[in-house]
């Protein structure tokens, strides 16, 4: 029977051909939790008389939420989780390490075929590299850190076939935004996408995280794409095992299939206050900005960060415009730093703020508006609140037009920035 | 189970419900509570009795994996959330934590409607309306997590997790409360 690719790796897993709407109890082969995680995944673990994780090695933990560990109910958290990572001899992922999203590739752990619960609901991001990761709450995690398995529905696909090529000055974020605003937040609920085409096929790992990041903001269960050439290069400039590939079957059926034309795509930004509120970035113009906000599992990562450079470069921000930008990841960091991008943030007159989910949430303790300003930001959530006041409203965009509108103090356009005479900088 | 009708609308993320910025300042599930969807309805925690039933639109509990965000309605006593349609996520913490929470047509309930809740029967009445309203049966695994009061209880009785009815029909909805019944599909 031809499967997509969800399906294909639960057959595989539980040893028998599964359908949508089957419901099966899979072994997990990577479980992590986080210090955002109220209660902790360990407090469920031994209210369930829990001893031994199943697995030390297969678990994991990361103080990213608060990296800036800035209250003492923080700090004392971090302190139960470094408590139970040491009796449990599992690995804990420090504050400043980075994200869990990004760490988790960089680490190894996110391998072709594999199954991955988190207790973040972003962990669909590293289907990325062609596996199925889902996020669950803190007690679903404790279920599958002291058993190794956990209960799954098998869910229908919804595949989107993009054509063509992202045009110069035009990102993967613009590219899944637009997508969102195609289904709606809901129009994947309980659904695994497939993202294929030639659009994807151009796009290098980073790009590519920043869509299955933000597969859950249309609900999505999973969020996966082939392992194509760029996967396992990528894969293989790390050591790192892609025997388990999958690609969905011919004639394998999907309940709904998109196909969009992604050279035809423009900036664009969502407005406050949902992710489905999307605008080509150019009809915004008017909209004065106080605050731009660069990172986050969306868009924290190097190619992002180059991204942003290269749009800042001969230029300087806006008077009155506070700019923040978090490398998601201390690789990442490191990475940008050798490349001088942080020097050309620092002397822009931006903050650069501790790898991790700084300035995504209001848990954060770093780039909180304040009351009645505008921030523009490459996150993937523009909830009222989010950031940490419901007084201040959040625009998302691509790493490229939160530096534009940066510059020019009011959402902007990224592409006169962009244009292929430009010097390319650091990237 | 009955109680007094909260109302919100569609798209219900879990910040909303419950801030992150609540979750960093204390560990204490009663005191985030009093926070409880401070940012859409600031009333709400003056406003609410133990029992009453939180009643929403489409995709409630969308967003972030936070269980906080079913704990704090537990801390206040709510006593179960109808809504038109649920997120993935939220529909599963919600079971695991023993919060009972069933889809049904919302459309027609307003702030403060009394509502009787018949789990056995599969009726939501709304007394003040005289409107009967039927909810969308749990699937069989979840149905089976809720009547032990949760994960926990549940894998006290079966610890190697076991599914009940993994065969039979009716089995396949799972954890998606979501079906056919809403025309709207994917595609819109």
């Amino acid at each position: 029977m031809a499967q997509t690719i969800t399906e294909q790796i639960f057959s595989r897993r539980v040893g028998h051909d599964v359908r949508p709407g089957d419901v099966v109890v899979a072994p997990v082969d990577f479980v992590f939790s986080h210090d955002g995680n109220r209660p902790q995944p360990l407090e469920t673990f031994r209210s369930m008389g829990g001893v031994q994780v199943f697995d030390p090695s297969k678990v994991a933990m990361f103080l990213d939420h608060a990296p800036n560990v800035h209250t003492p109910a923080v700090a004392e958290m971090h302190r139960r989780m470094r408590e139970f990572a040491e009796e449990q001899g599992i690995t804990l992922f420090p504050a400043g390490r980075g994200i869990s999203h990004q760490v988790l590739p960089e680490e190894g752990y996110a391998l072709p075929g594999r199954i991955i619960v988190g207790s973040d609901s972003h962990t669909c991001t590293a289907g990325a590299l062609n596996l199925l990761a889902t996020g669950v709450g803190s007690t679903d995690l404790a279920v599958a850190m002291m058993l190794g398995k956990l209960w799954f529905k098998v869910p229908p696909t919804i595949r989107f076939q993009l054509e063509g090529a992202l045009p110069v000055g035009v990102f993967s974020k613009d590219l899944v935004l637009h997508l969102i605003a195609l289904v709606g937040v809901d129009g994947a609920t309980y659904r695994a996408v497939e993202f294929h085409g030639p659009a994807i096929g151009g796009l290098g790992m980073d790009a590519r995280m920043t869509v299955t990041n933000m597969a859950v903001e249309m609900g999505a269960k999973f969020g996966i794409m082939e392992a194509d050439d760029v996967t396992r290069r990528w894969l293989r400039q790390r050591s790192l095992d892609d025997s388990g590939a999958v690609d969905s079957d011919p004639g394998a059926e999907y309940e709904a299939v998109h196909q969009v034309d992604a050279g035809a795509l423009v900036p664009v930004v969502a407005e406050p206050p949902t992710p489905d509120r999307v605008r080509p970035a150019a009809d915004l113009g008017g909209v004065a900005i106080q605050q731009a906000t660069i990172g986050t599992s969306a868009n924290g990562q190097l190619d992002d960060l180059r991204a942003a450079a290269r749009v800042l470069e001969g230029h300087h921000f806006a008077p009155g415009v506070k700019v923040y930008i978090t490398a998601a990841s201390q690789r990442a960091y490191l990475a940008a730093r050798r490349e001088g991008l942080v020097d050309l943030f620092l002397d822009a007159g931006a903050v650069i703020g501790t790898p991790g989910c700084s300035g995504c949430t209001g848990a954060s303790g770093f780039g909180v508006p304040a009351d009645g300003e505008t921030m523009i930001t490459s996150a993937n959530r523009n909830f009222i609140g989010r950031t940490g006041n419901s007084l201040a409203e959040i625009y998302l965009a691509s790493p490229a037009t939160v530096m534009a509108s940066a510059i020019a103090g009011s959402i902007t356009d990224p592409r006169p920035f962009l244009t292929p005479s430009r010097s390319v900088g650091a990237a | 189970m009955s109680g007094r009708a909260q109302r919100f609308g569609d798209n219900v993320n879990t910040d909303y419900i419950i801030a992150a910025q609540h979750k960093a300042a204390s560990l204490d599930v009663r005191e985030m509570a009093t926070h409880t969807f401070a940012d859409i309805d600031p009333d709400f925690v003056s406003r609410v009795e133990p029992g009453d039933i939180v009643v929403a639109g489409r995709n409630f509990g969308c967003g972030s994996s936070r269980e906080t965000a079913v704990h704090v309605l537990q801390a206040l006593g709510v006593g179960a959330v109808l809504a038109q349609s649920f997120a993935r996520i939220y529909f599963r913490n919600a079971i695991n934590s023993g919060l009972p929470v069933f889809e049904c047509d919302t459309s027609g309930i307003v702030q403060g409607d009394q509502l009787e809740i018949d789990q056995g029967r599969g009726i939501a009445t709304n007394t003040s309306q005289g409107e009967r309203l039927p909810i969308t049966p749990l699937p069989p695994v979840m149905q089976a997590v809720l009547d032990a009061g949760g994960i926990v209880a549940y894998l006290r009785q079966h610890p190697d997790l076991t599914l009940p009815d993994l065969t039979a029909p009716g089995s396949t909805r799972a954890d998606q409360p979501t079906t056919d019944t809403h025309p709207r599909g994917a595609v819109r």
